[in-house]
């Protein structure tokens, strides 16, 4: 058989899969140093997830807080992580995250100003200085939009609504990936000496989330069938504040800007009750703190009418709050009829980010696969067991750039065209097309419903054991349903067979969140586990780790972390003694962490 | 348990109809809300875009009873729901199939707009001042309502000669930038066709973002435009000295 026959075939350097910020930077890049290079995206253009981040990006430019350094950011990152980063990773990310913010600027991002003209930086959860850089509260926007019209005018094939299935090999290393087409259904393939997995989070696994359809796991997944690790997936982040009313938006995101810029949070009694669990940060505490605390505060039976906590930032004023939140300002007042200028929100967590995912090494950000790289969500280590706000921003573009530098370097030294296995595409192409064969069977949609539902009660904020099995249980339980659903009509741009491939990824990578969640017997960072409230010293030395065993099985294990040379452990050491609190016995002790 | 009565566009390509659903309504609901209702329970196979859900993508314009609309922010409660809510894709693209349509076009004239080109020398400093009326237009979230109901498209079909108001509010957003050194003056008038405008404001009226459009970006694009190729001082002396 001949591919180029039966398949439309594409042939590139580099192919970078996802299109949001890490994508496009790592497009970019690898555009820049010479490779041809195809992005490949689920959706439109400039629709990806990055365009739904509001608060702005970390980045230690010093413009307002004068004190403010790489190894302070490096040091916040690290206790936000509660200490199981890849701290190398945290070291690159504070050292280059500056640079990547002001080529932005030269790139045409306008971000808003000091009243000396340079770029003006907000205070955020877990950060010491005020360090990030936005526009407003839609900074993601600002980005994407600014990469986006960097990377149409240099040469890069863009290939839109177009769904990766499958990674192809030759031999151990990558060779090009197997995917179709929404809008037609039809089948193509790309030939690429080396892939950039930029693919995002898993968050659709969740009921109450604020993420979008595309976050299912894709990349995650592609990566673990392809032979590379999965780290930490126990770490899935709730943001403390989404919406939690009316029914059709519970979830959606309020920016972290909010309290950022001052707002309060309150229960039913009037109680500013982050004082009893981060009397030093309040509302600025990082994100595992903040909604723990609200979640438990309507435990308790302090919580707002509709299960959340007020948020309150009228005291600003409404001119002021126009300008800084003026998406903030036009969601509540259009979607929830709150005047935000003049009333309290109300807000309770949401699903919101995975801090697990494919592991890579810091520098090169390739996986345990020649060729095969990771950027930003999709990628693990660097946010550790919390992910600070603003710190994903500033991920993606400098760990987006180092992908797309060192894939196009891949593929320079491994020159010639790549053999792609034609049995590993038939394959693929059974499988995609094997959904339609059921006659019978229920809609895709339920099972994704009944998946949502599992993952919220069994593996949410709060876990114990009993919970994490019936998850385990459940979950083999709707992998034998989704192999039954049926598909209603055609290959043409077809949500309901599209689904049916996504409920895959993502019951895969729900089983992985469960099994290191039952593995890891203590609590820390965003993971708490009622039957092991503290954090361990111990624990704070190793990583949970996944991969697919030679019979299709999930492996779970443990790896030691990385370690910390002297000069970088001195770094830590610095930090306050009172902010370290009980996660730094670790350091004490010469322990590595 | 309270129902609206919905018609919604199904088929691929030109072939098409309107289908009747009934959706059970809940408090807040919104029109995509109820194009996932119809997903989850009646018709899986649906198309319809969408990504966000809370108005910052821009992907899941619609006409909304005639109206061009993003589903995720147009509530059911603003209906009179005693009648159906006719939900169709935009008119000025090819439908792809039920609600997704066919936008590459709008791609394709991006990509041929000058990119950002810093003056030299520049030291970086802007004042917020400078920048605020380029914010405006970079709040674009191109959902492309502007070049659906913006006639020279919609009734003229003018493409590929007019670009569209999406792209007049790029290219102020470029123009107006306080440290841009190139010109795109010439492109407005000759392959953007900015002259075909004749600022009926439709655009502006459906902007989810409210970006004035018209007033802030089109007709200082246009004045910019007159002034270099139609200032009549500097036409005499383009025909003394032959200088274009």
């Amino acid at each position: 058989m001949n591919i180029q026959d039966r398949f439309e075939v594409h042939e590139h350097d580099v192919l970078v899969i996802g299109a949001g910020g890490a994508g496009l930077r790592a497009a970019i890049e690898a555009s820049s140093q010479g490779a041809k290079v195809a992005l490949i995206c689920k959706s439109l253009l400039g629709k990806a997830h990055t365009v739904m981040a509001e608060g702005g990006v970390a980045a230690a430019l010093a413009n307002v807080d004068k004190d403010d350094d790489w190894k302070t950011h490096f040091k916040d990152t690290m206790f936000g992580g509660k200490y199981v980063n890849n701290y190398r990773m945290a070291e690159l990310h504070a050292k280059e995250a500056p640079e990547r913010v002001l080529e932005l600027e030269k790139w045409g991002a306008v971000f808003d100003r000091t009243k000396e003209g340079k770029i003006i930086q907000r205070a955020f959860g877990g950060h010491k200085y005020k360090r990030l850089s936005h526009v407003g509260d839609r900074t993601g926007l600002e980005m994407i939009r600014t990469l986006q019209d960097k990377g149409v005018h240099m040469g890069i094939d863009v290939f839109m609504e177009c769904t990766i299935t499958k990674l192809l090999k030759d031999g151990d290393k990558i060779a090009g990936a197997f995917g179709y087409w929404r809008e037609n259904g039809k089948f193509v393939v790309f030939k690429g000496k080396a892939v950039v997995l930029a693919t995002g989070g898993i968050g659709k696994m969740y009921k109450v989330t604020s993420n979008s359809w595309e976050y299912t796991a894709d990349g995650q997944i592609l990566a673990y069938h392809a032979g590379a690790e999965l780290l930490d997936t126990e770490f899935v982040q709730f943001h403390p504040t989404g919406m939690v009313w009316p029914p059709g938006v519970i979830g959606i995101l309020v920016t972290e800007a909010v309290r950022g810029e001052g707002g309060l949070l309150t229960n039913n009694k009037g109680e500013r009750f982050m004082e009893k669990y981060d009397p030093e940060r309040m509302e600025l505490s990082t994100r595992d703190v903040v909604a723990r605390a609200i979640y438990t505060e309507n435990k308790e039976g302090r919580g707002t009418p509709h299960g959340g906590a007020f948020l309150d930032i009228s005291h600003r004023g409404a001119d002021y709050v126009k300008k800084k939140l003026p998406s903030m300002y036009h969601q509540f007042k259009e979607l929830a009829d709150v005047d935000i200028t003049k009333e309290p929100m109300e807000v309770g967590p949401t699903g919101h980010y995975t801090m697990g995912g494919v592991r890579v090494n810091a520098d090169t950000a390739m996986t345990c696969v020649p060729g095969l790289y990771a950027a930003g969500e999709v990628a693990a280590g660097l946010h550790g067991a919390n992910r600070l706000g603003g710190n994903s921003l500033s991920d993606l573009l400098v760990f987006g750039r180092r992908a797309g530098l060192y894939a196009s370097e891949y593929a320079k030294k491994n020159s010639g065209s790549v053999n792609i296995n034609e049995n590993d595409i038939l394959t693929a192409e059974k499988e995609m097309i094997s959904y339609f064969e059921n006659a019978s069977g229920e809609n895709p949609y339920s099972v994704h419903i009944d998946l949502q539902e599992l993952m919220q009660n069994n593996v949410g904020i709060f876990r114990i054991e009993e919970d994490l099995l019936k998850a385990i249980d459940g979950l083999q339980k709707l992998t034998t349903r989704a192999k039954k659903v049926k598909i209603e009509g055609s290959r043409m741009y077809n949500p309901g067979w599209h689904m049916a491939y996504d409920l895959g990824n993502m019951m895969i990578y729900a089983e992985a969140i469960a099994r290191c969640a039952l593995q890891r017997k203590e609590s820390r960072g965003a993971h708490t586990r009622l039957d092991f409230p503290n954090p361990k010293l111990e624990d704070a030395k190793w990583n949970s780790i996944v991969k697919k065993g030679g019979n299709g099985e999930m492996i779970v294990d443990r790896v030691k972390s990385i370690d910390m040379p002297s000069d970088m452990k001195k770094i830590l050491e610095e930090t306050e003694k009172e902010k370290m609190s009980k996660y730094t016995n670790a350091l004490s002790g010469g322990v590595t962490v | 348990m309270e129902q609206a009565k919905f018609k919604v566009h199904r088929g691929e390509g030109s072939q098409g109809q309107d289908v009747d659903y009934t959706v059970p309504i809940e408090e807040g609901m919104v029109v995509l809300d109820a194009m996932h209702y119809i997903q989850k329970t009646a018709s899986p196979d649906l198309a319809v875009r969408w990504n966000c859900k809370a108005a910052k993508c821009g992907s899941c314009s619609a006409e909304v009873n005639g109206k061009p609309r993003l589903m995720c922010k147009t509530r059911l409660d603003d209906f009179n729901l005693s009648e159906p809510i006719t939900v169709r894709p935009m008119k000025s693209f090819p439908v792809i199939k039920d609600l997704a349509c066919d936008v590459k076009w709008n791609y394709e004239v991006n990509k041929k707009i000058k990119p950002f080109t810093p003056k030299d020398d520049t030291d970086w400093i802007m004042y917020q001042r400078d920048v605020d009326r380029v914010q405006e237009f970079r709040k674009c979230i191109e959902c492309f309502a502007c070049q659906n109901v913006c006639h020279v498209l919609r009734d003229h079909n003018l493409k590929p000669k007019f670009a569209g108001p999406r792209f007049f509010v790029r290219v102020a957003g470029l123009e107006m930038h306080p440290l841009d050194g190139e010109n795109r003056l010439e492109e407005l008038r000759n392959d953007m066709g900015i002259g075909f405008c004749n600022i009926t404001k439709c655009c502006t009226e459906v902007c989810p973002e409210d970006i004035h459009i018209t007033d802030n970006a089109i007709i200082p694009m246009k004045e910019r435009v007159v002034d270099k190729y139609y200032d009549p001082l500097k036409m005499l002396l383009r025909s003394l000295f032959g200088k274009k």
